[in-house]
């Protein structure tokens, strides 16, 4: 993976609470083996007509918006199914960052995984941060993950929370599978010490 | 306290942190979440493919594929066999993904309920069903719906296909220790009210995002008198709470349960089980980081009206007028669901016109939902323009029903008799509700295109299902009742 530090992007709004990952990625794209291709059908159903064509009022389809690379969403972005689709779809479509008030849980550790920032602001500084997309959707704000803050083209900065592990890994490009490899003798202690409840293997 | 990895072992300790205690490979630190052993883990074909191909890329096998077990589940047809007993996949893609899972579970060592062998069922179904799911546990599977093995007094959670990875190759997660909720139901079900109108009008009364961050325990004397799959119903839909997990400590009801199923405990090792798993209930005084209390006495059916299941309500309300709430958000998720929805603010759901009825998916279709149904369904007829679908959550529980006769109670109504699967749950397998279509499901999930893209989906019990199918409205079960 690659590392994460500081990057800049325009914002698109989509001020929706509760936007569940069926959304994000309709389960009729989940017939894959890989990550590839998720991209084109992310928020498929609110982006496309049935004949295919795009819807002209959903932000996503609108020119102004094009490029942008931070979603902001409503409130509990990401409730409902894990898959992992979710945050595939929206790297896919090119966004790194996706800024709400509050994550679903499972969507905000899938998101972490894959390089996708989940970014926690108040209240206050999302409604700004809508306003400030809205009103002029060229702005650029930045996130620095290193430094776990949002600055505003006026030089405004608000801080975000991160777990520290999550930090960590994003900020050198490494992922969290390494670390538990490196465990492998306090895994294998674990399981001297403690019988297997089941065995699949044996009825 | 668990952050340095001294236990206080006089302190009282919930049954969530009694059974992460002894999980814990390494605890949590500043800087690294704990690593939780994990004791089974669960996997289908749409949440894996691309976590085996990441074994395959690092050159990493199956840690433990003796504590894995595959089955298939979301992408497969319940279509009925053909002449030689083959469940045919029409979809070119799925039958693509069932045959990676196939090739994985072989190349891997992992066993496999391959579609259509009489043990492949839904993956929340078949755990339970098999005895796998025992208390005390830890059980992962990339599914949100894992909560369901949480009845049993398991710590049983979805993760991400990341996380499969991370499960597949060292049998551990890393995971911050979340906080406690107690959800408190007391009093007595009324006729007619089951364990999907407790957990819908617990959704209704927290949110959606309610118990995000928390492990939900489930207790009181409306939850002690359910049999186990009112409990895993329950347990079930806390992901639609926000909660990853909920359990109910484990009970009489519960080692009842599992004595004796294939892969229960035996002899002297089930004596031992059920003592060890009798220390597992939260000890008084433990304390929760928060608490909800509910009544059963007060409890009528339910069923929701909107696109997600926090927007729910007893089935002799009225839809919510969004022009009544106060936060704009809220007006705007409410305004936007109804425009869904096609609903009216202030409307009457009773008498509402429906389409299809579901009656399946892991939150309500095991053998005492199925039985509840094709009581409440016989000598009745599917209303006419409706279309019924029944879909057992697992060979097991279909073969069962059929043993039962309930197949010829449900056919002869006019339903459809499925094979096993998630079905019309979640729309992948072909069966899906046409674009503007108004379902009454017993599902767990009424999300915008949820059922098929342009469906609208009213969640309810199987009662309230078979009450709507047979009047071809939405109709109060408890009227048909008597
Ligand atoms: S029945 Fe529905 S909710 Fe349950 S596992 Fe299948 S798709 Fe998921």
């Amino acid at each position: 993976m690659e590392p994460i530090r500081v990057f800049s992007g325009r914002l698109a709004p989509l001020p929706i609470n509760d936007i569940d990952t069926d959304q994000i990625i309709p389960a009729r794209f989940l017939k894959v083996t890989d990550k590839e291709g998720l991209g084109a059908a992310c928020f498929s159903d609110w982006r496309y007509e049935a004949d295919g064509s795009p819807k002209p009022d959903f932000v996503l389809n609108q020119p102004v918006y094009q490029g942008a690379s931070i979603l902001i969403g409503g409130h509990n972005f990401g409730c409902g199914s894990s898959r992992e689709h979710a945050p595939w779809a929206l790297l896919g479509a090119g966004f790194r960052a996706v800024i709400s008030t509050y994550f679903a849980d499972i969507f905000r550790n899938n998101a972490l995984k894959n390089g996708l920032l989940p970014v926690v602001v108040d209240a206050e500084m999302h409604q700004q941060l809508i306003s400030l997309a809205q009103e002029d959707p060229s702005a650029e704000v930045t996130i620095d993950l290193e430094a776990q803050s949002v600055t505003l083209p006026d030089g405004r900065q608000v801080t975000f929370p991160i777990d520290p592990f999550s930090r960590y890994c994003l900020l050198n490009g490494v992922d969290q599978l390494g670390f538990l490899l490196s465990l492998n003798d306090q895994i294998e202690a674990y399981e001297a010490q403690h019988a297997a409840r089941v065995l699949t293997t044996s009825a | 306290m668990t952050t340095n990895g001294h236990f206080n072992r006089n302190r009282a300790r919930t049954l969530f942190e009694k059974v992460w205690d002894q999980h814990l490979v390494r605890p949590q630190t500043p800087d690294t979440p704990a690593v939780l052993y994990i004791d089974l883990h669960l996997v289908h074909e749409v949440t894996s493919p691309q976590a085996f191909a990441l074994l395959r890329e690092r050159g990493l096998k199956v840690r433990r594929p003796d504590k894995t077990l595959g089955t298939m589940d979301h992408s497969t047809p319940t279509t009925p066999r053909n002449a030689l007993g083959i469940i045919p996949v029409t979809d070119q893609m799925a039958a693509a993904q069932l045959d990676v899972m196939r090739k994985n579970c072989a190349d891997f060592g992992i066993p496999l309920y391959d579609l259509g062998t009489s043990n492949q069922g839904i993956v929340h179904v078949i755990g339970p069903e098999q005895g796998l799911t025992q208390p005390g546990m830890t059980i992962v599977c990339g599914d949100s719906h894992t909560s369901t093995h949480g009845a049993f007094g398991a710590l049983a959670f979805g993760i991400g296909t990341s996380e499969v990875a991370h499960v597949l190759a060292t049998q551990c997660l890393l995971q911050n220790q979340p906080k406690t909720m107690a959800i408190r139901v007391d009093g007595r079900l009324q006729p007619g009210v089951t364990a999907k109108d407790i957990i819908l009008a617990i959704i209704a009364k927290i949110g959606v995002g309610g118990g995000t961050g928390y492990v939900f325990e489930y207790m009181g004397e409306a939850i002690r008198s359910l049999n186990m799959e009112g409990r895993m119903t329950i347990c079930n839909m806390s992901i639609e709470g926000g909660a990853r997990a909920g359990l109910v400590a484990p009970d009489d009801t519960t080692f009842e349960y599992v004595a004796g199923r294939p892969y229960a405990p035996r002899g002297a090792d089930w004596e031992r089980a059920v003592a060890a798993w009798r220390q597992l209930p939260s000890d008084d005084g433990a304390v929760f980081d928060n608490e909800v209390t509910l009544n059963a006495d007060d409890l009528v059916p339910m069923i929701t009206y909107g696109t997600n299941p926090g927007m729910g309500m007893p089935i002799t309300g009225r839809v919510p007028d969004p022009d009544h709430l106060s936060d704009v958000s809220q007006k705007m998720a409410l305004d936007k669901a109804l425009k869904y929805m096609a609903l009216q603010p202030g409307q009457p759901l009773l008498g509402q016109r429906i389409d299809v009825v579901f009656v399946g998916s892991c939150t309500n279709s095991r053998i005492s939902d199925l039985r509840e149904a094709a009581r409440l369904i016989k000598g009745r007829k599917v209303a006419e323009g409706v279309r019924m679908l029944v879909v057992p959550g697992s060979q097991q529980v279909k073969a069962q029903a059929e043993a039962e006769g309930l197949h010829e109670i449900f056919k002869a109504a006019g339903a459809e008799w499925r094979e096993a699967g998630c079905s019309m749950c979640i729309a992948m397998n072909g069966d899906q509700l046409q674009p503007g279509q108004y379902a009454v499901s017993t599902s767990n999930r009424n999300f915008e295109g949820r059922q098929g893209k342009g469906g609208r989906t009213f969640l309810a019990s199987p009662l309230t299902a078979v009450a709507a199918a047979v009047s071809g409205v939405i109709t109060d079960p408890r009227e048909l009742m008597n």
